[in-house]
C-alpha cells in the first residue's frame, strides 16, 4: 500500500514538474525571441545611418576639377618685369622694390586671365557674359594663377595648363546635387553657363578628382568648393593632446588612490558619489564652466583648443575615473594577498601587481574616454570654438575649431546642395577617427590580454 | 594563565632561539599570542587565545568551519590589517618581539613569517619572475647570479624545480593546481623566512597533489617553523606535531598531536575528533 502511493505520487510530481517545464520553456523562448527583435532594431538603425551618411558623403569625397590652358598674356597682364637684386643694393632697397612688383601684382585683373583660359576651352563664338562664364571657377581660382605667376615671373608671355576648382554651383550642376529640371528664377547658374558647363563635362575640361581640398585646406566661405577640414583637423588634435596628456595621468592616479590608498569615510564617500554625478553632468554645462573659469578667470585665448581641451579633460576626467575605479575594484584579492604576503607594500602591491593586470581595461576605458571627447561639440560652442578660423592653429593658443564643430557648421551653411554631402564627407571622417581609435583600444586590449 | 605569561616573559629582541623557553614538545618556542581577541566590525571572532607556536616543528590549528582558526593565523603576520573593521587585540610576540608594535613595519614582519594561501595564487608572471618577487623587493640578491642562485635553490627546496626547469620564463598560471601551490612555498621561501603560516593549503587539490605537499611540509620544518590550518584531521594527524583545536573562537585544546588525537581531553574535542561536529 505505502509503495504504491508513494509511486502514484512520484507520478504526480513528475506531471506537475512537466506542466510547469512547457510554461518555462514559452517564457525562455519569448525572451530570446524579444533579444533578437531587440538586437535586430539596434543594427537596423545603424545600418540606416550609415546608409544615409555614406550615401550623402562619399560623393563629396569626388570634386569637379576645371582643366585650364592659361595664357599670361603681357598685353593684360601690364606688369613691369620682378625686380632683381642690383650690385650694392641694401636689403631693404631689395624688400621695398619687390613689396612693390608684389603690389602691383596683386592689383591686376586676374580674371580677365581665367575667362580668357575659360573661352579658350569653351566653342567658338559660344554666347556668354563675362559675369556668367567667371560663375564655371571657383572665386579663389585668380589666386591660384596669381600665386604661380608670383612664384615664377618668368611665366610671362607663356601658356601653362592649371588645374583648378570648379565652383560649389558648377559641382552642384554636374552632380546633379540641384534637380535640373527647375526654372531658370531657381536655378542658382544661369543659363548660358549651365549649358558651357555640360560642354565643358563633354570635353574634358571639367572632371572628377579626389577632393584632395577636404584634407588639404581650412574652411573657406568665399570659395565653398575650396572649403576643407585641415583647420579642424588640428584644432582636435591639439585637444585630444591636451585631454591626453591632463585627463589620464589625473583620472588614473585619482582613481588609484581613492580606491587603493584613501580611508574609507563620509567624506571619500562623498567625492564617490560626487565623481559619479559629474560623468551625467550635461556637456553643455562643461562649456559654462569652461567660459567662467578658463576665459573670464585665466583669461585663456577664446576659440582656442587650450580652453576647449581642458573643457574636454575635466569632462572625459569621470569617465576615466569611474573605468579605472572598476578595474581595480575588479582585482581579485587572491593577488592582493599574494603581494602583501610577500611583504610587499602598498605601493609596490598597486603598481607592481594591480596596475599590471587592470592595464588593458584602463587603457580601453581610456581610449574610449578621448574618442567621446573627440565627438563632443556643445561645451566648445559656449567658448568661441564655433567662430569661423580660415587658419591652421601652429599652436594650441591660436584660434581654432573642431572637427565636430566644423561638421555643426557646414550643415548650417546657406548652400545647402553643396554643403550637405560636404557635412556628410566630414561625418564619415570624424567617424573613421572614432572607429580606429576604438579598434586600436580593441586591438591594444586583446593583446595584452593575450600576453597576461 | 599568569603563569604561563610569565613563563614566556624576557628581554626584547632575543633573537637567539636557544634561549627561548621550551614547550611541552621540548622545542623552544617562537611565536607567543597572549589573550589574542579580534573583531571584525562588532562581532567577535576570536575570545583571548593564547598558545605558544615551537620552532622548527609543525603547528595544526583544526575545528570546524567559522570557528576563527584562520583568523587567528592571519594574526601572525597582521594579514587582519588589510580587512576593513577587524581590530586585533592581546599581544603576539616573534622571538619576544611585539609583532603589533607601531614601530616596527609590517613589511619587515612579513619577509620573516611568509604565507601560503587556501588558493594557489601564484602572480600572473613568469615562474622566475614569481619567486624572484621577494628577493628583488627586499633587496636579498646583489646580483643577477645571486638572484638566480635563489630562485632554484628555493624551487628545490618546495620540489619544483625538476618539473619546471626547462620553462621557469613561461607563466606561473599555466602550472597544475598542485604545481601552483607549490610554487607558492618556493616564493615564500625565496625570502629566507623563519616562520611559514599555511592557510588550508591543500583544500584546492586533489589528493595526488595534497600527498606531495604533506611531503614537502614534512621536509620543511627542519628549517622552518610552520602553522597550518586545516579542515582534515588526518591531514594534522600526519603533519602537525602540535595541534590546536578551535572551536566558535575560541581554543578548546592544544597539545602534542598524539596525545590531541588518542587521548583529548575535552569533550568538544572528542566530538570533533569523531566526527560528531564538523
Amino acid at each position: 500500500m505505502t509503495s504504491t502511493s508513494s509511486a502514484s505520487g512520484g507520478f504526480e510530481r513528475t506531471a506537475r514538474i512537466r506542466a510547469g517545464l512547457a510554461r518555462r520553456q514559452t517564457g525562455e523562448k519569448l525572451f530570446r525571441a524579444l533579444g533578437i527583435v531587440a538586437i535586430v532594431l539596434a543594427l537596423g538603425f545603424v545600418a540606416l545611418l550609415f546608409t544615409d551618411v555614406l550615401r550623402k558623403g562619399i560623393p563629396a569625397f569626388t570634386q569637379s576639377n576645371l582643366h585650364l590652358a592659361i595664357t599670361f598674356d603681357p598685353a593684360t597682364l601690364k606688369v613691369d618685369p620682378a625686380p632683381e637684386r642690383q650690385n650694392g643694393q641694401s636689403d631693404a632697397d631689395f624688400r621695398a622694390a619687390t613689396l612693390a612688383w608684389q603690389r602691383q601684382v596683386a592689383m591686376l585683373n586676374w580674371n580677365t586671365v581665367i575667362e580668357a583660359g575659360l573661352r579658350e576651352a569653351a566653342p567658338a563664338g559660344f554666347d556668354i557674359d563675362s559675369r556668367q562664364i567667371l560663375a564655371i571657377a571657383e572665386t579663389d581660382a585668380r589666386h591660384r594663377v596669381r600665386e604661380l605667376f608670383v612664384n615664377d615671373p618668368s611665366l610671362l608671355g607663356q601658356t601653362v595648363s592649371v588645374d583648378l576648382l570648379a565652383s560649389a554651383n558648377t559641382d552642384n550642376w554636374v552632380k546633379g546635387n540641384i534637380n535640373r529640371d527647375l526654372g531658370d528664377a531657381q536655378q542658382q547658374l544661369p543659363a548660358p553657363t549651365r549649358a558651357l558647363i555640360d560642354i565643358f563635362e563633354e570635353n574634358g575640361t571639367i572632371t572628377q578628382g579626389f577632393a584632395w581640398s577636404l584634407f588639404s585646406n581650412v574652411d573657406s566661405r568665399s570659395a565653398p568648393a575650396s572649403a576643407g577640414l585641415l583647420g579642424a583637423l588640428m584644432g582636435s588634435f591639439w585637444m585630444m593632446l591636451i585631454v591626453i596628456l591632463l585627463a589620464v595621468p589625473i583620472g588614473v592616479g585619482s582613481a588609484i588612490y581613492l580606491e587603493e590608498f584613501a580611508p574609507k569615510s563620509r567624506f571619500t564617500d562623498l567625492i564617490e558619489v560626487n565623481i559619479n554625478n559629474l560623468a551625467a553632468v550635461p556637456s553643455i554645462v562643461f562649456g559654462l564652466l569652461g567660459a567662467a573659469v578658463f576665459i573670464n578667470w585665466f583669461h585663456l585665448p577664446l576659440s582656442a583648443p587650450l580652453a576647449g581641451g581642458l573643457v574636454l579633460t575635466l569632462m572625459t576626467l569621470p569617465t576615466i575615473i569611474i573605468a579605472t575605479r572598476a578595474a581595480l575594484k575588479g582585482v581579485s584579492p587572491a593577488l592582493r594577498q599574494a603581494a602583501l604576503g610577500m611583504g610587499a607594500s602598498k605601493t609596490q602591491m598597486v603598481f607592481h601587481h594591480v596596475l599590471p593586470v587592470t592595464f588593458p581595461s584602463i587603457l580601453t576605458a581610456t581610449i574610449i574616454g578621448v574618442a567621446q571627447a573627440l565627438g563632443e561639440t556643445a561645451p566648445l560652442l559656449l567658448i568661441g570654438m564655433n567662430a569661423f578660423v580660415a587658419a591652421v592653429p601652429a599652436t594650441p593658443v591660436e584660434q581654432a575649431t573642431a572637427l565636430p564643430v566644423q561638421i555643426y557648421l557646414w550643415q548650417a551653411n546657406e548652400n545647402r546642395n553643396f554643403f550637405e554631402p560636404r557635412t556628410s564627407a566630414a561625418i564619415l571622417v570624424l567617424l573613421g577617427f572614432m572607429i580606429s581609435l576604438n579598434a586600436v583600444a580593441i586591438f591594444l586590449r586583446s593583446r595584452l590580454e593575450k600576453r597576461a | 594563565m599568569d603563569v604561563l605569561a610569565g613563563k614566556v616573559k624576557m628581554t626584547p629582541q632575543t633573537m637567539n632561539t636557544a634561549m627561548n623557553p621550551i614547550d611541552a614538545l621540548e622545542r623552544p618556542i617562537r611565536l607567543t599570542a597572549r589573550d589574542v581577541t579580534v573583531h571584525y566590525g562588532a562581532k567577535q571572532a576570536l575570545h583571548g587565545i593564547s598558545i605558544d607556536i615551537p620552532d622548527r616543528a609543525v603547528t595544526a590549528f583544526i575545528g570546524p568551519s567559522g570557528c576563527g582558526k584562520s583568523t587567528f593565523l592571519r594574526c601572525f603576520n597582521r594579514m587582519n590589517d588589510t580587512i576593513e573593521g577587524a581590530r586585533v587585540g592581546g599581544r603576539i610576540e616573534l622571538d619576544g618581539e611585539d609583532i603589533y608594535d607601531p614601530s616596527l613595519d609590517v613589511v619587515e614582519l612579513r619577509a620573516r613569517i611568509g604565507m601560503v594561501f587556501q588558493k594557489p595564487n601564484p602572480f600572473p608572471k613568469s615562474i622566475y619572475e614569481n619567486v624572484a618577487y621577494g628577493p628583488k623587493i627586499h633587496g636579498l640578491a646583489r646580483s643577477k647570479t645571486d638572484l638566480d642562485e635563489i630562485v632554484v635553490s628555493s624551487l628545490r627546496k618546495a620540489g619544483l624545480f625538476e618539473e619546471v626547469k626547462d620553462r621557469l620564463h613561461e607563466p606561473g598560471t599555466g602550472l597544475s593546481g598542485g604545481q601552483q601551490q607549490r610554487l607558492c612555498i618556493a616564493r615564500a621561501i625565496a625570502v629566507g623566512p623563519e616562520v611559514i603560516l599555511m592557510d588550508e593549503p591543500c583544500s584546492a587539490l586533489d589528493p595526488i597533489a595534497t600527498a606531495i605537499i604533506e611531503e614537502l611540509i614534512d621536509e620543511l620544518r627542519e628549517n622552518y617553523t610552520i602553522v597550518i590550518v586545516t579542515h582534515s584531521m588526518q591531514q594534522a594527524a600526519r603533519v602537525s606535531q602540535k595541534t590546536a583545536f578551535f572551536h566558535l573562537g575560541n581554543l578548546v585544546e592544544e597539545g602534542v598531536t598524539e596525545d590531541i588525537f588518542t587521548n583529548p581531553v575535552n569533550k568538544q574535542t572528542q566530538d570533533y575528533i569523531m566526527g560528531r561536529i564538523g
